[in-house]
């Protein structure tokens, strides 16, 4: 995208230190990632001995006892439901939120967008319990079930993702010239029409980047799926670890069950990183 | 007409067409429509973060332990005897913690360091197109887009004792070590935890600073060029300075994470983590979950909470005092 930056070819100095350097970090980030596709390929006595480059045989086998070992197809559904839910919630709340600050002076504006930053500071294990107590009380007291249930969690994963969203996108829509949408307020549109048929749909790139980050947000949480799902909600995050807590350690299929969760989030990541990284050049970074 | 209308709906009058009683509803949107836009999160900020928070430094104040979760109001106030066994550091309970926080600092620095390092390093190398690049690119963002467990339990298999790969290559092939080490548990596990964070987090600060060198005006480099500086000398007077509004807001956030981190440990070490990788996130964990004691898991997830915003408040008012006359 960006060419070279200097008129001349860069020194020698420079060209070989680049490839040292990134030919080792290459191979950092390689290695745990040939292991994770080597032994999903590999026959069980093959994870079970000792460490072995290339596989003695392939075979498919692992990809065929996961769905069996666990429900993992279960588990899958969940964390699509969970995953996804939150990240529509997320990116719509955002959108919202960043237009009031972009577009609009009002009072506390300023006190909001401190506000909503600092959460990310907190730490979760702080009001993992509080919201396990609010959840039960709220289940108690209406009749809604949040705890344990996916509702819950998309509750509780939209907002994970919400403060980063929202700061990404007032730095976006801040970049989208405001004589447009003053002008579709001339031209009648409300304030939202405005948003709608102008902010939002020149701002698509950085609501991208926006729903993938809610998106591998929510995918990828530990703490609160751990505690706050039962075995009918329970997400890959917690489902993936039922396949060492039987006699044998399966890390063949284990290997092939990481690897199919992470097909999704991985290559929608690679697909759409340009966005992010175009987003964060407007937004986040400016 | 329309600038003030959009920047100061207060004084907005519309034009003469409006009758009265219009107007006042319109004014009455115009003046409430941007908090009705930030309701919703409003709404599920003060649900999910805030509100817990405050009940949270609640708790700390009650003896909470499980006979009083059901209803948890009814918990005898305790004042300020949960805070007292926190850092109590003679007793074995505020002993723990004083060592996990110790180690938690220790890991975070380091990680912080070597993911920022790792991370600018690597974008300044892939600021110029050459071959690949691309490629090296996708690469590189597959760490931090690989799901937090999927990526961690690849770790265990390959931390291992008898069968991993790492013993494999240190003991059998390169005969680094007498004997097969232990990597999840005992003193190396400090090592292994350091060694995934890192191998997760970098890439973040890579993706950062590349988005980063993008805002970086060309002119800048070519007025250097022409007056004959070289590469390395353009990447220590232009690129680096430039960065550092990027790199602000980075470490911060890079620190907060990780010094946050709960995810990693926990896939990592299951439950209980050994003594040398004993992070507070899951010793706070540990402390309420395991021992069933919520009050002193709150206590200290207040005093993790002081410390995080001294350290931030610290953070901002040196680096931005540090920024003021460069900007000037």
């Amino acid at each position: 995208m960006s060419s070279a930056h200097t008129p001349m070819a860069p020194p020698r100095s420079f060209v070989w230190s680049r490839r040292i350097f990134l030919t080792l970090l290459a191979g950092f980030v390689l290695v745990p990632v040939y292991v994770m596709v080597s032994s999903s390929l590999k026959p069980l006595a093959d994870v079970t001995g000792k460490f072995r480059w290339l596989p003695s045989g392939l075979t498919l086998r692992p990809y065929v006892d996961i769905w069996s070992t666990v429900p993992l197809a279960k588990y899958f559904v969940n964390s699509l439901i969970v995953a996804g839910a939150a990240t529509v919630c997320s990116v719509v709340i955002a959108v919202f939120a960043a237009y009031a600050v972009s577009r609009y002076e009002f009072r506390g504006k300023r006190v909001f967008t401190v506000t909503v930053l600092s959460t990310q500071m907190l730490p979760g294990i702080l009001f993992l319990l509080p919201l396990f107590l609010i959840y039960v009380n709220i289940g108690n007291a209406t009749g809604i079930a949040l705890f344990g249930s996916r509702a819950g969690l998309i509750l509780t994963y939209l907002t994970f993702s919400l403060p980063f969203s929202i700061w990404m996108l007032i730095g976006y829509f801040d970049s989208v010239p405001r004589d447009l949408d003053e002008a579709a307020l001339v031209d009648g549109c409300g304030p939202l029409g405005a948003l709608f048929r102008i902010v939002v749909p020149a701002a698509v790139p950085g609501i991208v980047a926006v729903a993938v980050y809610a998106f591998m947000t929510a995918w990828g949480e530990v703490l609160f799926a751990s505690v706050m799902t039962n075995d009918t909600t329970r997400t890959l995050a917690v489902g993936l670890q039922g396949y060492s807590t039987l006699n044998d350690v399966y890390w063949n299929q284990i290997m092939a069950a990481s690897l199919v969760v992470s097909v999704p989030v991985v290559a929608g990541f690679l697909l759409l990183q340009r966005y992010l990284v175009a987003g964060l050049t407007a937004g986040a970074v400016k | 007409m329309t600038t003030t209308a959009l920047k100061e709906p207060v004084r907005d009058t519309s034009p003469g067409a409006a009758r009265e009683p219009r107007r006042r509803t319109g004014w009455i949107r115009r003046v409430s429509l941007p908090y009705l836009l930030l309701l919703p999160a409003l709404f599920f900020e003060l649900l999910v973060h805030l509100v817990p928070m405050v009940i949270g430094v609640v708790m700390s104040f009650k003896e909470l332990t499980q006979f009083y979760i059901r209803d948890w109001g009814t918990a005898p106030w305790s004042g300020l005897d949960n805070y007292k066994v926190s850092v109590d550091f003679d007793a074995p309970v505020g002993k723990a913690l004083l060592h996990s926080f110790g180690v938690t600092v220790a890991f975070t620095l380091l990680s912080v360091g070597l993911c920022w390092l790792i991370g600018t390093a690597a974008a300044v190398f892939m600021q110029d197109t050459f071959r690949g690049r691309g490629l090296l690119r996708a690469l590189f963002l597959v760490p931090y887009a690989l799901p937090v467990y999927a990526a961690v339990i690849t770790w265990v298999f390959m931390f291992q004792h008898d069968n991993g790969l790492v013993n494999h290559v240190l003991h059998d092939q390169l005969h680094l070590t007498d004997k097969p080490s232990f990597w999840l548990i005992g003193d190396n596990s400090f090592y292994a935890l350091l060694t995934v964070s890192v191998w997760k987090g970098w890439p973040f600060a890579f993706l950062i600073v590349t988005a980063g060198l993008q805002n970086i005006p060309r002119e800048l480099y070519e007025a250097a060029a022409l007056d004959g500086a070289g590469m390395w000398q353009q990447i220590r007077r232009i690129t680096l300075p430039s960065l550092r509004p990027v790199n602000q807001v980075l470490v911060l956030v890079l620190f907060l994470w990780t010094f946050n981190d709960f995810n990693t440990p926990y896939v990592l070490f299951g439950k209980s983590a050994p003594e040398a990788a004993d992070l507070i996130s899951v010793h706070i964990y540990q402390s309420s979950f395991v021992t069933w004691n919520f009050g002193t898991g709150s206590a200290m997830s207040v005093l993790l909470l002081l410390f995080l915003l001294v350290v931030t408040g610290g953070y901002l008012l040196v680096t931005s005092r540090g920024r003021r006359p460069a900007d000037v």
